[in-house]
């Protein structure tokens, strides 16, 4: 039987939602921009999974803009401002522990010559709000927080900051990765102040290859592409319609009150079996989101049981998937001494995981903490 | 903290001994108005609404939103129920309840409102009391009496205790439903959403009438009438739209209709049109979005031939306006955007190069007679196309 634990690199697609691009791909397969019956029907199918995924972000429907997925949204946001505003300030401020199409993007930016400053976390992975408070000035034209980290599911006060950016009076957007919390918890851009906000369809049971940035009505962001008229020529380009009416169906499909309910009791369940196994250490702060849960099986690297996992058919990740093979740059800013980041698993679950896949889990750590070879 | 949306009625407080009806009528919209929201308990009492939320999931600034559309309502505030109706209460709550406003004023003063006399303060030792408390937290702020950055109204009722900041203004008018039914032509422009809007706004409930003529207008501009007619049902709440079939008309005009009298000859039809569709439906009046010279159509010749078709009284609320005064009303309820969305509608299908600005009714008639139409309206009649129309989800 599968164990699959690694659900925020990537989810199952539900049946529903297979069916409704199968359906798209197959007979609604105009394109939205045509103006014969075809073409409607297409964009029938876009409107209605716009409005879906705005509701679901107390938004309007003209504030969504689809994208390829979470990394071209964060990226339009970061450079969409920056490009923006750049004659009002040139300072950035993000965290130490962004997803890398944040951080790599404000990088790149830095040795364009702007000034960026990551706020670290503290050594459970919080960030504090202080340290907003100290940095956002009238320089600063873009805040880039994440909203849960997707390493170790810490929860950072994105909800805080846009008060923060009034109360300095900065000319600041604040743009807001919600990759690894949309649909996990309520999110609402506009009642806690954010501008951008990016979200992805493939987290949460809709295919790869879509996401949209929600960017508040009156915000005005350069396009980093340029063609036709979709998207109100922020995102241009024919949209991936099957795909987004995918995202629209899993969006209506998540309930996120009651499956929150079930995910923290099956993390509740994961924590007490996974404290009770000595060599392993939780890394997640208490309070991080239930949906992660990063761990250290001390003296095993985390390749390894990884790959001794996945015999069992459990799958599991090795701090963030998209980083394979280097050192966590999230591990390393926790300051999280190197035995321990080495041998850092994440576990991440959706609402199909049962407490039998925790219990496979654990006998699995367990049998390889007593075979395999440590270091 | 418990919060609950308190709301004045507008023109309804002029009314004489029908009042009782226009509350009721109003009670029932903001009902209508926010069903989908979740429970409420909604009570009037002394000329205010009090709506209680009855889950804790609700979320008040939806429902704010909401209110603020809703005809009949001079004002609304949010206000928080004190957890005892006593002064010390009053005292504990009001500065928490309003500090973040109160943190960024400088001026402020205290209103209070004492409609249960057996409370043991009087009015202005409420004043005083909470304006001190609010000084002790805030000791930034002055009381200004006569023209304050923030009113704290401190409200003392038979069932409770309550403090406010602020109210906001509401959508004014007087409540839909109250003033009758009437029929609104709706091509997909900017004027007519908004003359609909304003005729809701005094009260009447409406039904929409659209002229389609397919392959000469698209599909997508029926749905654009659907979807001004969504933002429309904010205001107005709940209707129905009719869709006439026009292809057959239209084509005749153009065959057999002198050219300068395309125009005119086609509205007066879906006048004659309307009134059936109105009659049928119970509506004492149609309205139409038409602004005195605005186009060659909207003459007071024209107005005239047009107004000879139906002998139903014929509403045109935007006819002394500007075309940016339009446009700001369009702008205002949300429809301007959508008015603009480059679709072929029945209006601009065959228009004539010089349409005939003072057309005279009787050559009108004439040519009209010869066309003989007749039977052609009553197929149209027989094949309407019926959509509801809810502001809600589908």
């Amino acid at each position: 039987m599968e164990h699959y634990l690694d659900n925020s690199a990537t989810t199952i697609v539900y049946k529903e939602v297979a069916q409704k691009v199968t359906e798209i791909m197959t007979v609604n397969y105009g394109n939205p921009s045509s103006l014969h019956s075809k073409g409607m029907e297409a964009e029938n199918e876009l409107i209605k999974a716009r409005h879906i995924i705005a509701k679901s972000l107390g938004a309007e429907d003209n504030e969504i803009y689809f994208t390829s997925g979470g990394t071209e949204a964060n990226n339009l946001a970061i450079l969409g401002t920056v490009n923006a505003l750049k004659r009002r300030g040139n300072k950035i401020v993000t965290t130490a522990i962004e997803h890398s199409s944040v951080y790599e993007t404000v990088k790149n930016l830095e040795s364009q010559g702007f000034q960026v400053v990551y706020i670290e976390p503290d050594k459970e992975g919080n960030i504090s709000i202080e340290d907003f408070k100290a940095e956002i000035d009238s320089n600063t034209i873009l805040v880039s927080l994440m909203a849960v980290n997707n390493e170790i599911g810490s929860i950072l006060p994105f909800d805080k900051v846009g008060k923060i950016i009034k109360e300095n009076h900065s000319p600041a957007l604040l743009h807001c990765d919600c990759v690894q919390a949309y649909c996990k918890i309520p999110l609402k851009p506009k009642k806690i102040g954010v501008d951008l906000a990016t979200i992805s369809g493939h987290k949460i049971h809709a295919p790869k290859g879509v996401g949209a940035l929600y960017i508040k009505e009156g915000v005005r962001i350069i396009p980093q592409h340029f063609g036709g008229e979709q998207e109100s020529k922020i995102r241009p380009g024919t949209e991936a319609l099957p795909l987004i009416g995918g995202f629209g169906k899993a969006v209506a499909m998540a309930d996120i009150q009651k499956n929150y309910e079930y995910i923290t009791q099956l993390n509740n369940y994961a924590r007490e079996k996974l404290c009770a196994i000595d060599e392993v250490v939780i890394n997640s702060p208490k309070d991080a989101l239930p949906y992660i849960i990063n761990i250290s099986v001390q003296g095993i690297r985390s390749e390894t049981m990884l790959h001794y996992l996945e015999q069992f058919e459990i799958y599991v990740s090795s701090g963030s998937a998209c980083a394979k093979g280097k050192p966590s740059h999230v591990l390393q800013a926790m300051n999280l001494n190197r035995d321990l980041a080495d041998s850092a698993l994440r576990i991440s679950f959706s609402t199909d995981n049962t407490k039998e896949d925790i219990d496979a889990l654990c006998e699995a750590v367990k049998n390889g903490l007593k075979t395999l070879v440590r270091r | 903290m418990k919060e609950i949306i308190l709301i004045k009625d507008g023109e309804i407080a002029l009314k004489g001994l029908n009042r009782r009806q226009f509350e009721d009528r109003l009670i029932k919209n903001i009902k209508g108005a926010i069903k989908d929201l979740g429970q409420f308990e909604i009570k009037s009492a002394q000329s205010t609404i009090y709506i209680t939320p009855l889950n804790d999931s609700i979320d008040l600034d939806d429902v704010c939103d909401r209110v603020s559309r809703v005809f009949g309502i001079a004002a609304f505030s949010r206000a928080v129920v004190c957890p005892e109706k006593n002064l010390e209460s009053v005292l504990e709550t009001a500065p928490v309840y309003l500090a973040d406003t109160l943190k960024n004023i400088k001026t402020f003063k205290v209103e209070a409102k004492r409609s249960d006399k057996k409370f043991p303060y009087k009015s202005p030792e409420i004043c005083r009391e909470t304006g001190g408390a609010i000084l002790k937290a805030f000791p930034h702020l002055k009381v200004d009496v006569h023209n304050p950055d923030l009113v704290v109204n401190v409200e003392i009722r038979d069932f409770g205790a309550y403090v406010r900041g602020g109210a906001i203004r509401g959508a004014g008018g007087i409540p839909v439903g109250t003033g009758g039914n009437a029929a609104i032509l709706i091509s997909g422009g900017i004027d007519s959403p908004v003359a609909a809007y304003m005729m809701a706004k005094r009260g009447v409930r409406l039904t929409a009438i659209h002229f389609a003529s397919p392959p000469y207008t698209s599909p997508r501009a029926e749905q654009k009438v659907v979807k001004l007619l969504k933002k429309v049902a904010r205001y107005s709440g709940d209707m129905t739209m009719y869709t006439v079939p026009f292809t057959e008309i239209q084509e005749t005009i153009k065959n057999k209709c002198p050219e300068e009298l395309f125009t005119i000859i086609m509205r007066r039809l879906m006048m004659e049109i309307s009134q059936r569709i109105a009659e049928k439906r119970d509506c004492s009046a149609l309205i139409t979005g038409e602004s005195l010279g605005q186009v060659a159509s909207q003459t007071i010749h024209a107005i005239g031939c047009t107004d000879a078709a139906t002998t139903l009284p014929v509403f045109r609320p935007l006819i002394g306006m500007d075309k940016q005064e339009i446009i700001d009303i369009s702008y205002k309820i949300d429809t301007f955007k959508t008015s603009i969305e480059p679709y072929e509608d029945c209006c601009t299908v065959f228009t004539p190069k010089h349409p005939r600005t003072r057309p005279v009714l009787k050559y009108v008639e004439q040519a009209q007679e010869e066309a003989n139409f007749g039977p052609m309206i009553e197929t149209a009649l027989e094949n309407l196309k019926v959509t509801f129309i809810n502001p809600r989800e589908d």
